[in-house]
């Protein structure tokens, strides 16, 4: 549903806000050769056809060819892809890694300076625009120490700051829904009876109240992975990463339309998709939630 | 006695106006809301109180290192950029083009997804289920892209900056709007407002908006350092504010290649949003607290 509205939206934006065809003459090209492209585009269909062939290209995995390179740009995107996913990936790591302890130390040491040092992170990193982190880390990390390649990929170091800039903000964001929802469960009756079962803390707080708590997180899972591949494209661009994201940007500088559109379309329904199998595989978790 | 007690009662006690402002930022984040009264006075008085022209590219002074440094001056307190424009004038005006944004952004957006949520909320039903769909769809889109894309079409300026992240930012605010409304229609002055033969028009903004401001103001305060980030993110990407208008995000992209030699292009902007996102943040999560305790969890 959400797709075939996406669809319609992106459709009408391209087509009637311009004659695509218009842009792709030379100026001083005649009336005859805009006319003859257009027949050759298609665009003196009328608009229900035109969008009919947009969508079975689009189905059929055929985005047109890039104005600037003339390649296809499905080629261009299946380069790119698997790129975004790997870095992506990297960046699902770095956050499930950082934000679990960081969630877990401040709720267990509420009130205490260890808290206030987790909670004060999480509020920074809701603050910093992750592409200016990603420069922050190139100008200590590359330029200051030498440790880190900035740019590019390659081994594993090329996957740090870029995964760690890129998980930063849902470092942030579920370090503090966490803390929230933890404290909320310690409250609860069953976490007085781990207690009082004599349960060691370490397990009262890792295994029976996280547990209840991520539930909070995974709610909002689908949001995070729509968060991660937004801001995937920033990063890309800070740290030159063969992706989907550097290839939009591209398209943006060069005014590369079918580019821009396909890489917009793709992403947004990776987007789509994603959150509404997380959502799935939410209520199948958890039996108290089911779609109605 | 039984007056002199009621009039012991009745008796306003006489508060200057100033004590209940004073007690109403009891608590509150000074170091957050001084901050936003910086952002605003300079957003306001950038004129004044600059001393180079923001936009004149002056190469001779192009990358002059800020004050502290070898080579820097305090007539650029903060260096200069690529193209010899000081940085900190360009940071100031930068705060115009951020406020701009985020107030028409916010005020668009935020007052046309508060009337969808009133609308919702009051009549229920079918108009409900229809325009709770749509506003599901577009949270479901990812809203930079969306962005990107529409200003891609229509072309890169500040109008359509605001139309864009305003197309967005409503889906939330009736979200939200609804949420509250369908908890009031509930309530017994709603009822009595529609015996005595109110409007729908009027029980809306009458009796329905005042009670859902609390909420309303504390989300447009969460929100405006969102609009910033996704201002600036636009920007950096080639897709908000066109060059040479000096904008937060455009000034971190013009940068960026000069990373490794001249840090303080880049650091001082990136600073800057930083602090005023922070800012409003901190203070909406000290309003929310505040004006509306059993929303903690948004």
């Amino acid at each position: 549903m959400a797709l075939f509205v996406l669809s319609i939206i992106i459709f009408m934006m391209v087509r009637l806000t311009g004659d695509p065809a218009l842009l792709m003459l030379p100026p001083d090209a005649g009336l005859e050769a805009l006319e003859d492209l257009r027949h050759s585009m298609g665009v003196d269909k009328p608009l229900i056809v035109q969008y009919g062939l947009f969508i079975n290209d689009y189905a059929h995995g055929s985005f047109g060819d890039s104005l600037r390179s003339k390649t296809p740009v499905s080629e261009l995107v299946s380069d790119r892809l698997p790129n975004s996913i790997k870095l992506i990936g990297a960046a699902f790591f770095f956050v499930i890694l950082i934000s679990l302890p960081l969630g877990v130390l401040s709720a267990v040491y509420k009130g205490t300076w260890i808290d206030t040092l987790c909670t004060g992170f999480a509020v920074l990193g809701q603050a910093i625009p992750v592409f200016w982190l990603g420069m922050l880390l190139i100008q200590l990390f590359t330029v200051k120490l030498g440790w880190l390649p900035s740019s590019g990929m390659g081994g594993l170091t090329h996957y740090i700051m870029p995964a760690f800039s890129l998980g930063f903000f849902t470092v942030a964001a579920i370090t503090r829904l966490l803390r929230s929802s933890l404290l909320e469960s310690m409250d609860s009756e069953y976490i007085k009876l781990a207690r009082i079962k004599g349960l060691t803390e370490f397990k009262v707080v890792w295994k029976h109240a996280l547990r209840n708590s991520l539930i909070s997180v995974v709610t909002l899972g689908g949001i995070y992975i729509a968060i991660l591949i937004t801001l995937g494209i920033l990063v890309e661009v800070v740290f030159a990463w063969p992706g989907m994201g550097r290839l939009l940007f591209q398209g943006i500088v060069f005014r590369d339309f079918p580019v821009v559109q396909a890489v917009v379309m793709i992403s947004a329904a990776i987007v789509i998709t994603t959150s509404l199998m997380v959502d799935i595989a939410y209520a199948y978790l958890d039996p108290r939630i089911r779609l109605q | 006695m039984a007056v002199a007690i009621d009039d012991a009662v009745l008796k306003p006690i006489k508060v200057s106006i100033l004590t209940k402002v004073l007690a109403g930022f009891k608590g509150a984040p000074l170091i957050p809301l001084s901050i936003i009264v910086v952002f605003v006075f300079s957003a306001v008085f950038a004129d004044l109180i600059t001393f180079h022209d923001a936009y004149k590219v002056n190469l001779p002074d192009r990358l002059i290192p800020p004050f502290w440094q070898d080579g820097g001056s305090l007539s650029h307190p903060l260096g200069t950029d690529p193209l010899g424009r000081d940085v900190l004038v360009r940071i100031i005006y930068g705060t115009r083009v951020s406020i701009i944004i985020a107030g028409a952004a916010l005020t668009i957006g935020g007052g046309f997804g508060t009337l969808v949520g009133l609308t919702a909320g009051f009549y229920g039903g079918k108009v409900d289920t229809l325009l709770m769909r749509l506003a599901d769809i577009t949270l479901a889109f990812p809203l930079i892209l969306f962005a990107i894309l529409m200003v891609m079409v229509i072309g890169p300026s500040m109008m359509n900056v605001i139309v864009a992240i305003s197309l967005v930012l409503w889906a939330r605010y009736a979200r939200v709007i609804r949420g509250e409304v369908l908890g009031l229609m509930q309530r017994d002055f709603i009822a009595r407002a529609r015996v005595s033969g109110a409007s729908d028009w009027r029980i809306m903004m009458r009796h329905l908006l005042p009670n859902v401001m609390p909420t309303l103001i504390v989300l447009l305060t969460l929100q405006v350092g969102w609009v910033i980030i996704v201002e600036a993110s636009l920007s950096f990407l080639g897709a908000g504010i066109p060059p040479p208008t000096p904008a937060w995000g455009s000034m971190l992209a013009e940068g960026r290649e000069y990373v490794s030699t001249a840090w303080w292009v880049t650091t001082a902007p990136g600073i800057a949003i930083m602090l005023v996102v922070l800012a409003f943040n901190l203070s909406g999560d000290w309003l929310r607290e505040k004006l509306d305790p059993k929303q903690r969890s948004i």
